[in-house]
């Protein structure tokens, strides 16, 4: 089976500014692909092209089959797409919305009103058919988003941000049911700030001012890109250590957590002992020091630290 | 002094810098505050958190004096945030859809909202400065606001409600779209503000955040659910019967339990 989605050296510049520097990448059927970076990197700029809304000024890629260049509007035709500002009607009832968008694309009568039914129970909104749509909360108004992206039966879906505001009840359920598309075979290409997110999806990639800069598993790319032991400091008096223990040889970070640090340190040189000394030598009472898991965070800040420079990890 | 000097628009040193009491209000049929209570500290980081249309913006600005509630009261360092002015200089305000200039640029947005307050050119150098600094907003002071991605957009906002220093400030879900890169240095600079003696309140819908705050106030239906250190709430939920919980399985476990 070929890919779902297909990226050679794609590029787009505005002007003299490049806003997406020859990236490539493949996307498998059925796979839940994160495409991470900070604010201004790419990403959204990466997404308009594959969705055929904006041409490549460099490269080429084909989407569900089709050429971007060439095809925009096949393209178009075969993929969902749930933007960071979700395009519904807020005035209509909630049913009203999914038979706007299901009669956009070509449903009719019976058929219209069964595919409006069977997404609406597909995103757990049975009973809320009649509901103004802008009435709902916030979740909820998302998983309507996310139906009414879904009503021609896309085998590929690009879902940009689409958890941002979200709570973490609002959040799990829509998890669930991205992962239930994805089972059922659907492809998912999806942008997040929320690195815990990013652990649900298969493969990641981050992008760096423009570049595509690391790409692989979650747990490849804590693997590759966090050599670094992670120490979580727990004690009184951590606030004030944490500047001295900041310019401690081997400490590359140190960051508050409520009332702990998290610190990263070159495992070769400093382990929790030593981190507990630093910190005590540096006038904290009796600092508590254990070995943490990294986090996709973690790789996300040395990928932006180090991948921006062009240095390999 | 308390009282007499309350009454000149003095803040009372005595006083905690944000009290709610019993905030009450309703919007038509949905009772978007009921009885909310909570205090916050001089030096302290508090975290409102809870789902969606829990009450969290309601009180935001009620505390902010945006807002008249239908019973009970909020008090900011002691005053009356509906009544008196002098609360302005001292509080800072981001809200959830910050209005800047859009047809301004970085600088020429930072340069107005010295000016609203009244700042002293050297102050405002040194501080727009720092702040474009850390908001890693240097480069792009040029760049018209309209033209900033989400994340810089917030990022502006907040510089702009920081450059008077309030000793208060309220922060609205401030860092959604906002990366994490991005998000990282906020939390950096709200620790270093609340060691510097400021109170931060702040909502968000992200439990990592919620854990970075000294306290948190976890809103429902307008009420406290729970209240108190992330750490210390952790570890009482661990101790009944809930193996290494994270946050967000407390969080989780809390509302699904009052819905019940």
């Amino acid at each position: 089976m070929s890919a779902a989605i297909v990226a050679r050296d794609l590029s787009r510049r505005f002007g003299a500014f490049t806003a997406v520097d020859r990236v490539s990448f493949e996307v498998e059927q059925g796979e839940i692909f994160g495409y991470l970076g900070a604010n201004g990197a790419g990403k959204s700029t990466t997404i308009r092209m594959l969705i055929g809304l904006l041409a490549p000024t460099g490269g080429s890629a084909t989407v569900a089959g089709h050429d971007i260049a060439t095809a925009p509007d096949a393209v178009k035709a075969s993929i969902g797409y749930m933007s960071q500002k979700f395009s519904l009607y807020l005035d209509l009832p909630v049913m009203e919305n999914l038979l706007f968008f299901g009669a956009a694309y070509g449903l009719t009568g019976k058929a219209l009103r069964a595919r409006a039914e069977e997404l609406l129970e597909r995103v757990d909104l049975v009973g809320q058919g009649g509901v103004t749509t802008g009435d709902l909360p916030g979740g909820l108004r998302q998983r309507l988003a996310l139906a009414s992206s879904l009503v021609h039966r896309p085998r590929l879906v690009f879902l940009d941000e689409p958890t941002a505001g979200v709570d973490p009840v609002a959040r799990r359920v829509f998890w669930r049911l991205i992962r239930e598309l994805a089972a059922e075979g659907t492809t998912v290409f999806v942008t997040t700030h929320y690195l815990d997110e990013a652990e649900y999806c298969r493969r990641i990639g981050l992008m760096v001012d423009g570049r595509l800069v690391a790409l692989d598993t979650p747990a490849g790319l804590k693997r590759t890109w966090v050599p670094d032991r992670v120490l979580v400091a727990r004690g009184r008096g951590l606030a004030g250590a944490a500047e001295a223990l900041r310019r401690a040889p081997g400490v590359r970070a140190v960051a508050p957590f409520g009332a702990a640090l998290h610190v990263r340190v070159d495992g070769a040189r400093l382990d929790a002992g030593a981190v507990a000394a630093a910190l005590a030598a540096a006038g904290a009472v009796a600092p508590e020091v254990e070995e943490a898991q990294p986090s996709l965070e973690d790789v996300f800040l040395a990928v932006v630290d180090r991948g921006g420079q062009g240095v390999a990890p | 002094m308390g009282r007499a000097a309350a009454a000149f628009g003095e803040a009372d040193p005595g006083a905690p810098a944000v009290e709610a009491r019993g905030l009450t209000r309703r919007f038509g049929a949905v009772q978007a505050l009921d009885g909310l209570t909570f205090q916050v500290g001089r030096g302290e980081l508090y975290g409102l958190i809870g789902p969606d249309g829990a009450g969290k913006t309601t009180a935001i600005r009620a505390v902010a004096g945006l807002l008249a509630p239908d019973a009970g009261q909020a008090r900011v360092l002691g005053l009356d945030p509906l009544r008196d002015a002098a609360v302005r200089e001292r509080l800072g305000l981001m809200p959830q859809q910050y209005s800047l200039y859009r047809d301004l640029t970085v600088a020429e947005n930072l340069r107005f909202f010295a000016r609203l307050s009244a700042l002293p050119r050297a102050v405002y150098r040194e501080r727009s400065e720092r702040l474009l600094g850390i908001t890693r907003l240097a480069p792009f002071t040029d760049r018209r606001a309209d033209q900033l991605s989400g994340g810089m957009y917030k990022k502006l906002a907040l510089a702009c409600a920081l450059l008077h220093q309030p000793e208060v400030l309220l922060l609205d879900e401030p860092t959604n779209g906002v990366d994490p890169v991005s998000r990282r240095e906020l939390w950096a600079l709200l620790h270093e503000f609340v060691e510097g003696g400021m109170a931060v309140v702040i909502s968000t819908p992200y439990m990592d955040e919620a854990e970075r705050c000294h306290r948190v106030g976890l809103v429902h239906h307008g009420r406290l659910l729970l209240e108190g250190a992330p750490e210390k709430l952790l570890m009482a939920f661990e101790a009944a019967g809930h193996p290494r919980p994270t946050f967000e399985e407390l969080f989780v476990h809390e509302i699904e339990g009052a819905a019940a």
